[in-house]
């Protein structure tokens, strides 16, 4: 039997779905134990936020149309992140994945600057939870303390225990039986993930689409995120 | 210089180390309390954690970093420009160049304590040591910040042998000249020096090995330090001049440096007669060289993001030019160069407080232009939805001035417990220009504890 080709996770994100509703966002807390970090922190721009969506207004007042884009960890295939790190927290999985180790990490903070995207964040305090969001934790996600670095891990708790399950059933993993917290919840289906190695998944079909880019492709990071849009909402219309 | 003997020479370098006004016990005092309120705020950053600065996403690095390289940078001026001085046999080195290796030292130690208080988790800084952990890892060595580590610690290990190498006849002297508690501590600390040939021998070709082997240690420390950015895909960071940039840089703030040390030596010193005006001069054409240098730099960094037009470039390059930085951006072009050059380009100006001016604003202009390197490139990283912005904190000033007051401590205590002038290298100075005046080597007995006469006994002589 030939050898299964290795996972490579990846994720489509269609822009002419998003509505901008951030579900992905609290959805994201929720499920990763991600700390809110308050009114005064967030103002200075310490908010935590694993994936954000960003808005950007398209055309001259009053014809103006407002454009959501979901952003997080691009899970680059040359991430910058990696190779700065001194002590391997940030590493490549054989999976594809950016991993970050916490438990390695020593907070150099270099990996965030590294990071076109700026999708890591930073544990400037210790994590608090007011009562009773500490019953809520996620057992399956591990706790960052005070000086680490973290960022959006594809739901890796998920895509673990998915794997363990299907090779407990001898059994080859299904595409879509994996969902990361985000996409699980997108009421629009935005967000589309799955394996890229494998040419029949969903989200392999949707990367060959002629709408697909990715973000700041220019820079070589070669991102496993692929954004899905029509060149703008204006020739839409006009077609 | 030439009209003193050898024995007021010994007499007038070793005054500070005998003598102890109530002065420096108040400068001791002032500048403790400084150092010991940085560390102070250091235990309560670490028990608060690290918001306590003004650090932000995505502005992860602004003071803490601009200092250490502003103090990798001043260390530059010590061991680099005595090495070359020497090797170049440039005569009026001679009284300049200890206290010039004695701020590599410091400045080194002092920045070289910054990447790990600015560490999350600074308890764990030791990780980027290589052994063999219960980890099971080794560093990445694929990092430009292992390769800081070890950079920074080949150059601090050597500027340390290359200072303390030529002290040794000197704790000698104050060996023999002292008693009590003194001579033993110093006889610890000469290491058994007794001025023989073949110690005379020995330490002249340990110098020379080491002023070789210390200049490329130096070129590379820094250009190491400038890969901290230049090997990150951020605007305006990802550039091949940054090694050369930041090794001219370095040196540039490293004369200013030396200059303000000097004047300050001179006066509370009362050392007017050993760090002349046409010390303050060279160093004063060194500097002016440096300043031109540097603009050609900054100069040819602008000019090519400008003209490459490269729209995340651009982003940062406005932000500098004339945009939220554009004020501390000319302020550093002013006191690096509109300020500097025309003080000591014009032969009347370049006296003593003219270069302690032009040094005081390139060592400002040299702080600003780490900081505008750092952050402005963080603050506009491209996608403009997470641009940001920067303040510091009464943490991270604390923590800088405290640096500041450290070092001036570190060079006070230095200059009371060694000669901060080195004075066998003065007096073998002294006998050769008496050579070249007479033609002829002069007897051994005319000039006592010179390195060519070998006389085990010799700096007895001078206690007389």
């Amino acid at each position: 039997m030939e050898p299964k080709p290795q996972k490579k996770w990846g994720m489509v994100v269609d822009l002419d779905r998003c509505t901008g509703c951030e579900a992905c966002v609290v959805a994201c807390h929720a499920e990763n134990n991600i700390p809110t970090v308050g009114e005064k922190e967030a103002a200075i721009g310490r908010a935590m936020h694993w994936i954000r969506v960003e808005r950007y207004y398209e055309g001259e007042f009053p014809d103006v149309r407002v454009k959501f884009m979901p952003v997080f960890c691009q899970q680059c295939d040359a991430a910058p992140c990696e190779p700065v790190c001194p002590t391997f927290a940030s590493y490549h999985t054989d999976e594809g994945l950016n991993g970050q180790v916490y438990n390695r990490c020593i907070g150099t903070r270099y990996c965030a600057n590294a990071c076109p995207y700026n999708v890591r964040f930073f544990n400037f305090y210790n994590p608090v939870w007011e009562k009773p969001l500490h019953l809520q934790l996620n057992p399956d996600v591990s706790v960052r303390e005070v000086g680490v670095m973290e960022k959006c891990t594809f739901c890796v708790q998920r895509i673990k225990a998915a794997e363990i399950q299907a090779k407990a059933d001898k059994r080859e993993l299904k595409d879509g039986e994996v969902q990361p917290a985000c996409a699980q919840t997108c009421a629009p289906k935005a967000l589309v993930f799955g394996d890229l190695n494998d040419p029949n998944s969903e989200v392999s079909r949707l990367a060959r689409s002629n709408r697909a880019t990715r973000l700041l492709e220019e820079l070589g990071t070669k991102p496993k995120v692929i954004y899905l849009q029509r060149e703008s909402w204006h020739d839409e219309e006009k077609s | 210089m030439t009209k003193k003997s050898p024995n007021q020479i010994a007499d007038d370098l070793l005054r500070p180390l005998f003598q102890t006004s109530w002065r420096f016990f108040a400068a001791v005092g002032i500048l403790g309390t400084f150092v010991v309120a940085a560390f102070a705020t250091f235990g309560y950053q670490m028990y608060t954690g690290i918001g306590v600065w003004g650090i932000r996403r995505p502005v992860f690095w602004a003071f803490d970093i601009t200092n250490f390289v502003f103090w990798i940078g001043i260390s530059h001026a010590g061991t680099l420009i005595s090495a070359i001085l020497r090797l170049a046999n440039a005569t009026w080195r001679r009284p300049v160049t200890r206290c010039a290796e004695v701020i590599t030292v410091f400045a080194l130690s002092i920045g070289a304590m910054f990447p790990i208080i600015h560490l999350g988790r600074p308890w764990l800084a030791f990780w980027l040591i290589p052994y063999g952990s219960e980890r099971g890892i080794w560093p990445n060595f694929r990092s430009p910040l292992v390769w800081d580590f070890f950079a920074i610690n080949t150059y601090l290990i050597g500027s340390v042998a290359f200072l303390t190498l030529p002290i040794l006849p000197d704790w000698a002297l104050v060996r023999d000249k002292a008693a009590g508690w003194r001579k033993r501590v110093y006889s610890i600390l000469a290491l058994g020096w007794r001025g023989t040939p073949k110690q005379w021998n020995r330490l002249e070709s340990a110098m020379h090995i080491m002023a070789i082997a210390i200049i490329p240690v130096a070129v590379s420390v820094h250009t190491i330090v400038s890969w901290d950015f230049a090997m990150a895909p951020v605007p305006m960071w990802h550039s091949t001049i940054f090694g050369p940039y930041f090794v001219a840089g370095a040196i540039f703030s490293g004369i200013a440096g030396l200059i303000i040390a000097m004047a300050a030596l001179r006066r509370f010193l009362h050392l007017e007669e050993y760090l002349l005006p046409i010390h303050f001069d060279n160093l004063g054409k060194l500097l002016l060289m440096m300043s031109l240098l540097w603009f050609y730099f900054v100069f040819a960094e602008r000019l090519t993001v400008w003209y490459g037009n490269e729209p995340s470039e651009m982003a940062v390059f406005w932000t500098t030019q004339r945009g939220a930085f554009a004020p501390l951006f000319w302020t550093m072009v002013a006191c690096n160069f509109l300020i500097p050059f025309p003080i000591l380009a014009i032969k009347k100006l370049r006296t003593i407080t003219g270069t302690v001016i032009a040094s005081l604003g390139v060592v400002v202009g040299m702080w600003l232009e780490r900081f505008l390197i750092i952050v402005p490139s963080l603050a506009r990283k491209y996608s403009p939805y997470s641009w940001g912005s920067y303040q510091p904190t009464w943490v991270e000033i604390t923590l800088m001035v405290g640096t500041f007051a450290g070092m001036v401590l570190l060079y006070t205590l230095f200059s009371k417990a060694v000669p901060i002038i080195s004075i066998w290298e003065l007096k073998v100075g002294l006998q050769k220009e008496l050579e070249v005046r007479s033609q002829k080597p002069v007897a051994s007995g005319q000039l006592p504890e010179t390195r060519y006469s070998g006389q085990p006994a010799a700096d007895n002589q001078l206690a007389d």
